[in-house]
């Protein structure tokens, strides 16, 4: 009796994605028309291995949204693992397998240290991650002291994780790729990833069905700690040049594509598939508009522009469809 | 023709700051049988369900189940004993689908830790078969009417196997039809021995489908007996049995023209066809059960929600209130059940607080609120009504109950209404105070004000009004001057006993 309507949301929110591949689409037609360069494999190459970091970051972030929450300091968390990793290995400290994994390990702590003051400190998070925003950033200015980390000092080894390729594809795609899966599979084919959502769909409800709330949510920025380690280690592998200012205002991009591809803000809705979407859409646009030689200062109005386009078209069909099933209701 | 007690409670006390809920009440659920628990607002149903759920723990007091002795440490504690507990509100996961929503938390699990979908949306829709309904088990909840929901909280208990059933007002929201099949369903479990508990306010449907009955009144026990021992008439009277004391000074009004005129005021879904007419010196109280539509009534009079049909009039005046701006203009006031949520902002002085509705007739220039007169404005009223406190700058949030309610008064006085809703005026505040704010409403009619008065307590409306409108389920269920006003007949009408 009500089936319909219900099937009418369930087919908006894979509408959502696809409305996102009609944009990504309408985007590469546009400016290949315009800049024909853009089609070539060097650039499209370059396109996704810079999208990729996001991403990978993204998909902690999604994590994070999906339980009400949001994990605001994810630039740091990368900038300070970049930085710590590069100079373990510039030190000698330890070797690159070793500097990897402490660089991970790293991010992990960071990310629980987040965990820790929102489930246990009971501080909102998006005051919690505001302050380790800056935190984490004074770390890192701390430990580099003013110095940087550039691609002489570092192992070969290590800058060629991100250049090298695996079947051809270079491996910080590669690890996107399967990063974006294996939240995916948790999130959407696990019982903790369930709890994820049912945590930010209801989270009276969840708790009245004893879901472990408060676990699960320190899990969830530990998590996106430890993919913003992740990200570091191949941030600093990637470019070789790493000082404290190394991903600054990196959190914004990564909200913005965990918004655009569709995640609810509020929680309990989303996929790590809409996230990576919306990652690819804003790093074409970026991309794009240097290829037409259009300012920074066009970048970052035309991604808000985006962002409140896709935020405003879930607002108006969420809200339409909510006054269609309360007329309906009020039939009966 | 019941079996042997499966769960049992003794002795249960509870209390909230300072009030008791419940004072030593006893309650056996037999297997195979539907217990009813029946009472009006605030006898303490809720409180019972809650403690039975987990939710809140009882101050004194022991409950036994099969025997054993038990304590519940949470919702999961209870889920996992096999006691079920439905709300009356749906407590869904809106984003997620009905299959997710019967299993959440419990999700079945194949191999590599994967949740075996396939099974949960088979059981799922096996469950809802069982129930006679029809639902798309892939379809999220959001999408879902109140009804349609409930029943997914249905299928959730039967997916619990649950021996404990606990039904708290689960048919406030469904159509005949609905409640028909709910009631097949529970007749189906009792036929497996489950224990149901069935919270109603309904009573011609707890004469249809329960086998004992438990009343409780203002905390307490009062009976427990089979069904067939008990008519619905000596059910009410075992509810309100209650002393009139003579709390409630009502002065003599002589009611002069109308003052607010509600015709055929209809919000689709919530209240239908509401009608009655206030005149100027005169109390209406408007009573009824909770979920009746008192407080809808209320707000789409003052303009919050929004009617779809019917007509009001304020002083003879058409009003169209689409915001409670519309409604002040007007001429109405509302004083929210609420104080703490919508009537006060705690942390403004009392002055703040009073002078905020008519922030725009004390500014001055540029919008600069003028102070003095502000402080000039409260202090009359602080007066007037006897606000205890040390000056009218001390912040709201320190003041007791009874005078922060005071201050929500004067806060709606200062915009001088010709009609003045009050929603549960005295709801948690002590007695002295109620005597209080009853010799002030009561002076406020004398003085030609039009009083529309929501309260669940019989003792307060009988005392106080001049006539009394009954709802049932939204609709006007009795109109009653203040001589055929008894809690009896109130009752009556609000149970739905009533032909209207």
């Amino acid at each position: 009796m009500t089936g319909a309507p219900a099937r009418a949301l369930a087919v908006a929110a894979r509408l959502r994605e696809l409305g996102i591949l009609v944009a990504l689409g309408l985007v590469v037609l546009a400016v290949t028309l315009l800049s024909p360069s853009f089609l070539h494999l060097d650039n499209l190459g370059q396109v996704l291995l810079s999208v990729s970091l996001v991403a990978i970051a993204a998909a902690g972030q999604t994590i994070v949204v999906l339980t009400r929450n949001v994990d605001l300091s994810v630039g740091s968390m990368v900038g300070l693992v970049a930085f710590v990793t590069g100079d373990l290995l510039k030190q000698h400290a330890l070797g690159v397998p070793e500097a990897v994994l402490a660089g991970c390990v790293l991010g992990l702590g960071l990310g629980a240290v987040n965990g820790a003051i929102v489930t246990i400190g009971r501080v909102p998070a998006i005051v919690a991650t505001l302050g380790t925003l800056n935190v984490y950033r004074g770390l890192d200015f701390f430990v580099a002291g003013g110095k940087e980390v550039s691609a002489y000092d570092l192992p070969r080894a290590y800058l060629g994780i991100a250049t090298s390729a695996v079947a051809g594809i270079p491996v910080l795609i590669v690890a996107a790729a399967v990063i974006a899966a294996a939240v995916a599979f948790v999130l959407r084919s696990t019982r903790p990833g369930r709890a994820l959502y049912a945590i930010g769909s209801n989270p009276a409800a969840a708790d009245a069905v004893g879901i472990p709330s408060q676990r699960l949510v320190f899990a969830a920025f530990a998590a996106s700690g430890l993919l913003c380690g992740v990200a570091g280690v191949l941030w600093g592998s990637r470019f070789g040049t790493v000082n404290a200012f190394a991903a600054s205002g990196l959190e914004l991009e990564v909200i913005a594509a965990v918004v655009v591809g569709g995640v609810n803000i509020f929680g309990g809705s989303g996929t790590v598939f809409g996230a990576m979407l919306g990652a690819l859409l804003l790093g074409t646009i970026d991309n794009a508009l240097t290829l037409l030689r259009l300012s920074q200062f066009w970048l970052q109005a035309i991604d808000g522009v985006v962002i409140l386009l896709a935020v405003g078209a879930d607002a108006t069909i969420r809200g339409s469809l909510q006054r269609a099933l309360r007329a309906r209701s009020g039939r009966r | 023709m019941t079996g042997p007690a499966l769960l049992e409670l003794r002795g249960i006390s509870k209390r909230f700051a300072g009030v008791r809920a419940l004072r030593e009440v006893d309650l056996d659920l037999a297997e195979g049988a539907v217990h009813a628990l029946v009472g009006e607002n605030g006898a303490g149903k809720s409180t019972l369900v809650k403690i039975l759920a987990g939710v809140h723990h009882p101050d004194e007091g022991e409950i036994r189940l099969a025997g054993a002795p038990l304590v519940l440490a949470g919702p999961a504690a209870a889920r996992d004993r096999g006691i079920a507990v439905m709300h009356q509100q749906p407590n869904l996961f809106p984003d997620l689908d009905v299959a997710e929503n019967v299993f959440a938390g419990r999700l079945p699990i194949a191999r590599f830790g994967r949740v075996d979908w396939r099974r949960a949306r088979s059981a799922a829709a096996g469950l809802l078969a069982r129930l006679g309904v029809s639902l798309d088990v892939a379809a999220p909840v959001r999408g879902l009417s109140v009804a349609d929901q409930q029943l997914v909280e249905v299928a959730k208990a039967l997916s619990l196997d649950a021996r404990v059933l606990v039904m708290d007002e689960p048919t406030a929201a469904l159509s005949g039809r609905e409640v028909d099949r709910l009631f097949a369903t529970v007749r189906q479990l009792r036929e497996h021995g489950v224990a149901v508990l069935f919270v109603n306010h309904r009573l011609e449907e707890v004469f249809a489908l329960a086998d004992r009955v438990t009343v409780l009144r203002d905390g307490r026990h009062v009976i427990t007996a089979p069904i067939a021992e008990l008519t619905p008439a000596e059910t009410i009277r075992h509810m309100v049995g209650r002393q009139l004391d003579s709390l409630y000074p009502k002065q003599d009004a002589r009611p002069g023209e109308p003052a607010l005129e509600v015709a055929g005021l209809t919000r689709a879904g919530v209240f239908r066809d509401v009608s009655f007419t206030v005149r100027r010196g005169e109390i209406v109280a408007l009573a009824g059960l909770v979920g009746a539509g008192r407080t809808e009534v209320a707000r789409a009079l003052f303009g919050i929600d929004r009617a779809d049909a019917g007509e009001v009039r304020v002083g003879g005046r058409p009003v169209h209130a689409a915001s409670p701006g519309d409604a002040m203009r007007a001429g109405l006031a509302y004083v929210p059940e609420d104080r703490h949520d919508q009537g006060l902002v705690l942390d403004f002085s009392i002055a703040a607080n009073v002078s905020l509705p008519v922030l725009a007739r004390l500014s001055r220039l540029l919008g600069v609120v003028d102070r003095g007169g502000e402080r000039a404005l409260a202090g009359g009223y602080a007066e007037r009504l006897q606000i205890r406190a040390t000056g009218v700058d001390q912040p709201a949030a320190g003041l007791s109950g009874g005078n922060q309610q005071k201050v929500v008064i004067a806060k709606w006085l200062a915009t001088r209404p010709a009609v003045l809703i009050l929603d549960e005026p005295t709801r948690g505040i002590d007695i002295g105070a109620k005597a209080e704010v009853h010799r002030i409403v009561s002076g406020l009619a004398a003085e030609g004000m039009a009083i529309l008065l929501i309260s669940s307590e019989l003792p307060e409306v009988l005392g106080m009004a001049d006539r009394v409108i009954v709802l049932h389920e939204g609709r006007v269920a009795a109109s009653l001057t203040r001589e055929e006003a008894t809690q009896e007949e109130i009752m009556t009408a609000a149970t739905g006993q009533r032909g209207a």
